[in-house]
């Protein structure tokens, strides 16, 4: 076991290495940077001398390995240096959005297993019947349905109907939790539906494979009670699919909710995410990514020992 | 009741009826002091220095924290009349080489400290001599002053190499934010982190992407001013955010713009609670045509290129849908040196009659040997307003004098190395001024300029440009710009001029005191606006 979870913890490394590698070299690809950005503003006019000026100011006119090379020692030592847009530092940028979209993620990833979990297991053992039905109903329309749709409907509706609107401005729950719940109960809903549909199918699938496995049935003709059947052999196995969808929807939703942080007006790191890139601020755009690939590849690592640990033949690999 | 005291009630019930409608009428003209103003904000401010930055992401929300020496007349729906701001009065030789300007008394920065000549000489010394290293991106547009001097605490001085017909609306730009000289002297860049000026708001707070807060300064030095007792933008990107803000009252104004589609829904939605004002804008979508490349290079294909426009009706058809809608010629309508309708008429592709336009367009793409259905690229902007419904525009109009015209869409941010890098027929080209004069607009056509992306080379455009600027009478100057119009659009066709973009504001009815002007950079500093409610 100890093996295997060192084993998985060093390829974290080479992993965002990689990462790292790839989105410094991309970007440095598509047309444009950041000093073109930064002197056009609304008109298309931009002094050579001007744009000569500012290149130098962000090191641009240094070779691409150097700047490679400068902006990889620094990450070793967590410095991301500066955002080359405002010239903020990066911690700074990041700080405040990556609370924002961490409880975002953590609040639809809540509503998404709520609903996932017994709907799934509800719909596995009444297969077939109207039940099961409105539950397949309820998973397909919910992946049918965009996020950032569902998110208009909200709006749209809380406009319409209330004539009321979340309130625009973030509050930090340790601030104010009935006002940041104000805020938020509305993307994490729009986010955790579809979250949840997917959820629900798996779980349903997963339970439906594990009711026919031997083990239940030997448990079963022991005499277990169906309930002790059901929860302590069927769903914990039942789990490890679902574990892994839920893992990597959460870690997705961190950099991944670009629209519905539009719709909601939300300042997220999926936001931030996109403006780095439209102002083709580098350094932002790499501290990101590096940020994003090493929560990944965390989540990853912690569903490793969730395994282990529900699934004791991974331990003794 | 007779005739007579039948007229004298009625007359007296008139009169009771004015003074009843009179009297709300002015409380309601009379500003009420209080409330925040809360703003949506399309964009954000990379630095907080104006002097370095070209974004309205800055102008807006940082603005009212500061004076300029002039400004524009907040109340001017031109746009063009200058007006003092630090700057009581002021004298220009007689020759146009030296502007002379007496400064207020006891303005005080929102550190307690008085400003003084000093600052402001300072000031322009950034703008217009930054130290090397240091960006200034007005830089360009002051060549013509040879030196600021601060004869005494109270009098600022410019002193010009050659007069410049545009240098006192110049002076009025909203970016020349007045700073303090100890801090400059100390660290030229304070300003890009930091906020202090003597403007009629303090600066509270600024949260990353999220809001800007500021606070009414109580030692203004206009007394009685500002009415608020605070604003705050909010940073929203969205459109449909920004519209939903304003209709759910959670904002009360944007001052960029929204399109026709969103004032009719908030008009519809809101009625009496929304109030709309709209202006021409002084931002055009141009085509620029590739001088050295076949057969752009051949002015008979450009002016064909013209010809087949139909402005006036798209001037109709597309003012429902896209944010634009006068016709206009090299300066923006109702402006004061625009070109009159019934010259306008007279250039090519702006007749009324467009059969007969086309009709000459078709006989000067025979006479060139162009067959039917030539073909060629247009790259345009990936930018939905008002880009793509011109570029639609503009493809349609082609068809109809037989070329065939592909669009391209390029990525907005990569838009400008392509335009720079010359790799395109015919594109889309774009500006936006802070204010409406022809120096600061028409600078881009001069042979070299690193705006004429078409590359034409026109010494005659040069030498009008440069006339144009030094003339110190009126009319002078009107007249060499009709000419060097004629040659730019009409003779040469150097660059195509599609609409003039329109600017909405649909704001609530409780704002009051703010007038809309054809620049999105201007009258923003909102010391004359106020709440009714």
């Amino acid at each position: 076991m100890r093996t295997y979870l060192l084993k998985r913890f060093l390829l974290m490394f080479p992993t965002l290495f990689g990462a790292a590698a790839l989105i410094f070299l991309l970007i440095r690809v598509i047309p444009g940077d950041v000093a073109e950005l930064r002197l056009a503003g609304d008109s298309s006019s931009v002094s050579e001398e001007m744009l000569a000026q500012e290149r130098a100011r962000f090191g641009l006119d240094r070779p691409v390995w150097e700047q490679f090379a400068t902006w990889l020692w620094g990450a070793v030592r967590l410095d991301f240096g500066q955002s080359m847009w405002t010239g903020a530092p990066i911690y700074e940028e990041v700080k405040l959005r990556f609370a924002l979209s961490m409880q975002v993620a953590i609040m639809a990833t809540a509503v998404a297993v709520v609903l996932a979990i017994p709907l799934g297991v509800v719909a596995a053992l009444k297969q077939d019947t109207w039940v099961d039905y409105v539950v397949r109903v309820f998973s397909i329309a919910g992946l049918a349905t965009p996020s950032f749709w569902l998110g208009i409907v909200f709006i749209l509706g809380l406009l319409i109907v209330f004539k009321w609107l979340p309130p625009m401005v973030y509050t930090p729950f340790w601030v104010n939790p009935w006002q940041n719940m104000l805020q938020l109960v509305w993307p994490a809903l729009a986010v955790g539906y579809r979250y949840s549909a997917v959820a629900t199918r798996m779980t349903r699938s997963a339970m439906l494979e594990v009711l026919r496995e031997d083990y239940i049935r030997t448990a079963r003709s022991k005499g277990l009670v169906e309930k002790l059947v059901l929860s302590r052999h069927a769903l914990k196995n039942a789990m490890l699919p679902v574990m892994t969808v839920v893992g990597i929807e959460f870690a997705f939703l961190l950099g991944g909710l670009v629209v519905t942080e539009q719709v909601f007006n939300l300042n997220g790191l999926g936001l931030l995410f996109v403006q780095a890139v439209a102002h083709r601020d580098y350094t932002l755009i790499q501290a990101l990514v590096l940020i994003v690939a090493g929560f990944f590849i965390l989540v990853n690592f912690a569903m490793d020992i969730l395994y282990a640990w529900l699934d004791p033949r991974i331990r003794f690999r | 009741m007779s005739t007579i005291a039948r007229s004298l009630v009625l007359l007296l019930a008139t009169a009771v009826a004015f003074a009843g409608l009179a009297g709300p009428a002015a409380a309601q003209n009379k500003p009420r002091y209080g409330g925040e103003l809360v703003f949506a904000v399309p964009s954000q401010p990379p630095s907080y220095d104006g002097h370095q930055e070209e974004t309205f992401g800055l102008i807006h929300p940082v603005a009212p924290h500061y004076n300029t020496l002039l400004r524009v007349d907040p109340f001017d729906k031109t746009g063009t009349k200058p007006a003092g701001d630090l700057a009581e009065s002021w004298v220009i030789a007689k020759d146009g080489m030296m502007y002379t300007f007496k400064l207020r008394k006891g303005v005080k920065f929102h550190d307690g400290s008085e400003m003084t000549s000093r600052d402001v000489k300072a000031s322009f010394d950034k703008i217009i001599f930054p130290p090397q290293g240091m960006k200034s991106s007005r830089k360009a547009s002051y060549q013509a002053v040879e030196v600021v001097e601060a004869p005494d605490p109270h009098t600022i001085r410019f002193r010009l190499k050659w007069p410049e017909s545009s240098f006192l609306l110049n002076l009025s730009s909203p970016w020349n934010f007045i700073y303090k000289a100890d801090i400059l002297a100390k660290d030229m860049r304070w300003y890009e982190k930091n906020v202090m000026g003597t403007g009629p708001f303090r600066f509270v707070e600024h949260v990353k992407g999220s809001h800007w807060v500021g606070k009414k300064n109580p030692d203004y030095w206009d007394k009685g001013k500002p009415y608020l007792d605070g604003y705050r933008a909010l940073f929203i990107s969205s459109s449909s955010a920004q519209v939903a803000a304003v209709r759910g009252e959670r904002a009360h104004i944007q001052f960029r713009g929204f399109t026709p589609a969103d004032r009719d829904s908030l008009v519809q939605a809101l009625g009496p609670k929304i109030t709309v004002q709209e202006s021409p804008w002084d931002c055009v979508l141009m085509v620029a045509l590739h001088h050295e490349k076949k057969p752009f290079d051949d002015k008979r294909f450009r002016r064909a290129l013209t010809l087949a426009l139909d402005r006036y009706e798209a001037s109709k058809n597309l003012s429902k849908i896209a944010i634009v809608r006068d016709v206009a010629g090299i300066q923006v309508p109702g402006t004061p040196w625009a070109t009159p309708p019934e010259e306008l008429a007279k250039l090519a592709g702006y007749s009324r009659d467009v059969n007969a336009s086309r009709a000459e367009a078709r006989r000067l793409l025979k006479e060139m040997g162009i067959p039917e259905g030539f073909a060629f690229t247009f790259k345009n902007r990936g930018i939905p307003q008002p880009y793509e419904p011109i570029g639609i525009w503009l493809i349609d109009q082609w068809r109809q004098i037989g070329l065939t015209v592909k669009q391209e869409i390029v990525e907005a941010s990569a838009y400008h190395p392509m335009l720079k890098r010359g790799d395109f027929e015919a594109a889309m080209d774009f500006a936006c001024g802070f204010i409406v004069e022809p120096d600061l607009d028409l600078h881009r056509f001069a042979t070299g300029s690193d705006a004429n992306y078409g590359k034409h080379k026109d010494t005659v455009i040069d030498d009008l440009f440069r006339k144009q600027a030094r003339a110190i009478d009126p009319d002078e100057r009107r007249k060499t710009l009709r000419a060097l119009e004629k040659r730019l659009i009409d003779e040469e066709v150097h660059v195509l001029y599609t609409l003039q973009w329109h600017r909405i504001i649909p704001h609530s009815s409780k704002v009051k005191g703010w007038t809309i002007t054809p620049s999105h950079y201007l009258n923003n500093q909102l010391d004359t606006v106020w709440l009714s409610e």
